[in-house]
């Protein structure tokens, strides 16, 4: 039996498939917000893929403006890995802001060789397979832990409870963060995503600004005590011993901070819940997996193909350039639609369908590729992975008993509500 | 046809005979060879097929290119014999070629 809210969400699909379908081709806008709310992106991203997958892109946001959109796996993939025509300095997502505007921070993702490199050779070993080894026994532990203390035959949010709660407490690991204040970094990672531009109820810039303050003041009384301590294998101890960062002005500081909770939180996080939707919604995979759930070595892959926790990443030509048949003019930014060339059916067989044992499910663009890719991708997996068979062993159903309430963002693909229910 | 050792983190050795003309990289994914990911399809763009050439193989192999320098930079396992697999050609010449796994791919 369907429900109202899932009738009311058939409409808006189908009224966003027509629009997708009417629209002349060059008001086709995917950078907007709204088709990431209602998760109609995909029709936009079909007709350009097929009409014009490299295409010239408005938005009505201001600091967005034009922008091409790179919608095919494989251009993408030629973007992604030129960094020396396809430049990150220009930041990573497609606002611009006026020259010295705080908002714009420095950090890593955001930087060329050789300074990314120096940088990101801070943090690197913190995820390296060493540690992650390290780590196996801890993270079953706290993920057996908070799904034991789930509630039982009772209404709660996925998002909140799971998603949330195992990422935060990671990162708060990661960073040797006091646990007990461990919402403050998913609160900082909410205020570092956030924009009034393309979200009105998000807070305002200089609220933002000041919330982003208060995380470098706290993390500063972190760098000062590690500092005067031996190196430990903490990030802000690497942060702080490191030859690369160690002199970081407090800009850079705050900047690589965002870079490293966002990217450890805000991407699994939505991840853990995208899968749980996923496999709601294609109960013959999740069959599939319950029968046999060595699955989850491929089950893992999918689900971050299928989400695709962040839907693009930003470059700017540092050249005169051809991409796809289209002339790139020096200066032009691109959006990578990571989201888009994980739906391309000239490199991904079947990619609208939720594959738990698909047969290369390894080669999706969630990462990216190039010297920018995930630093952080096999932690990423191995949380997923330990998350799915605690789940597996433990519960014969999570029902996922209504829609989903997704954000407000064409970056970040998330959600802040997953409403489930364990019978027991 | 070119034959091609696999040396496992842990030890244990897995031998494969491929056509000519083959990528190295491709040589570990057609036939199951553990610790060998190839997520870029051998872009040289993800550094999953990250090897160390035995050293009597390493002249015969030939050097790093700079996309490759590139990606090696970012692995954390980095040593001089180090090379990604996607990028290796098999040829006659390299026939017996052994390579060994660093610990980040098992």
């Amino acid at each position: 039996m369907k429900s109202i809210d899932s009738l009311e969400v058939a409409e808006i699909r189908t009224a966003a498939q027509v629009r997708a379908a009417a629209l002349p081709l060059e008001e086709l806008n995917p950078a907007d917000p709204q088709g990431f709310v209602d998760d109609t992106v995909g029709y936009v991203f079909e007709r350009l893929r097929r009409e014009d997958p490299v295409h010239r892109s408005h938005s009505p946001i201001p600091g967005i403006d034009t922008y091409w959109s790179v919608t095919r796996y494989r251009d993408i993939m030629q973007v992604d890995t030129s960094h020396d025509i396809y430049s990150s300095e220009g930041g990573i997502t497609l606002m611009d802001f006026p020259p010295g505007d705080e908002q714009k921070l420095p950090m890593f993702i955001a930087m060329d060789p050789p300074k990314h490199d120096e940088q990101r050779k801070a943090v690197g070993p913190i995820v390296a397979s060493a540690n992650l080894n390290n780590w196996q026994d801890l993270i079953r532990e706290r993920t057996g832990k908070v799904l034991d203390s789930l509630p039982r035959d009772e209404t709660f949010n996925w998002v909140d409870k799971v998603s949330i709660e195992l990422t935060t407490y990671m990162l708060a690991t990661l960073f040797d963060f006091p646990p007990e204040d461990r919402r403050l970094l998913t609160h900082w990672s909410d205020m570092a995503t956030s924009n009034k531009l393309t979200n009105p109820d998000a807070p305002d810039p200089e609220v933002r600004m000041a919330e982003l303050h208060k995380m470098l003041e706290y993390f500063t009384r972190l760098w000062n005590e590690r500092i005067n301590a031996p190196p430990r294998s903490d990030l802000v101890s690497m942060l702080a011993h490191g030859p690369a960062t160690r002199n970081m002005g407090p800009a850079e500081y705050m900047g690589n901070l965002v870079l490293l909770i966002v990217g450890g939180n805000d991407t699994t996080r939505n991840s853990m819940t995208g899968g749980l939707l996923a496999l709601h919604e294609n109960p013959e995979e999740m069959a599939k997996l319950r029968a046999n759930p060595a699955l989850v070595e491929s089950l893992v892959p999918e689900i971050i193909r299928w989400q695709t926790p962040l839907a693009y990443m930003r470059r700017s030509a540092l050249v005169d350039t051809e991409l796809g048949g289209k002339q790139i003019r020096k200066g032009d930014k691109l959006a990578m639609w990571y989201l888009s060339g994980n739906r391309d059916e000239s490199a991904i067989p079947e990619p609208n369908r939720f594959i738990v044992d698909r047969e290369r499910p390894r080669q999706h663009l969630s990462f990216g590729f190039g010297i920018h890719r995930c630093v952080g991708n096999r932690l990423a997996e191995l949380q997923l992975k330990i998350l799915w068979e605690e789940i597996l062993r433990r519960f014969e159903v999570i029902e996922v008993v209504g829609e989903p309430t997704r954000i407000r963002s064409a970056f970040v693909r998330g959600f802040s509500h997953l409403p489930v229910r364990i019978p027991g | 046809m070119a034959k091609v050792t696999f040396i496992g983190f842990s030890g244990g050795a897995n031998t494969v005979e491929v056509p000519v003309g083959t990528t190295l990289m491709r040589a570990a994914t057609d036939n199951g060879v553990a610790g060998i990911d190839g997520d870029c399809g051998g872009n040289c763009a993800c550094a999953t097929c990250h090897v160390y050439v035995a050293p009597e193989w390493w002249e015969r192999v030939g050097a790093r290119n700079r996309t490759e320098e590139g990606m090696l930079n970012a692995v954390d396992d980095l040593r001089g014999t180090s090379r990604l697999a996607c990028q290796i050609t098999l040829t006659d010449a390299l026939d017996g070629l052994v390579v060994s796994l660093p610990e980040a791919q098992h």
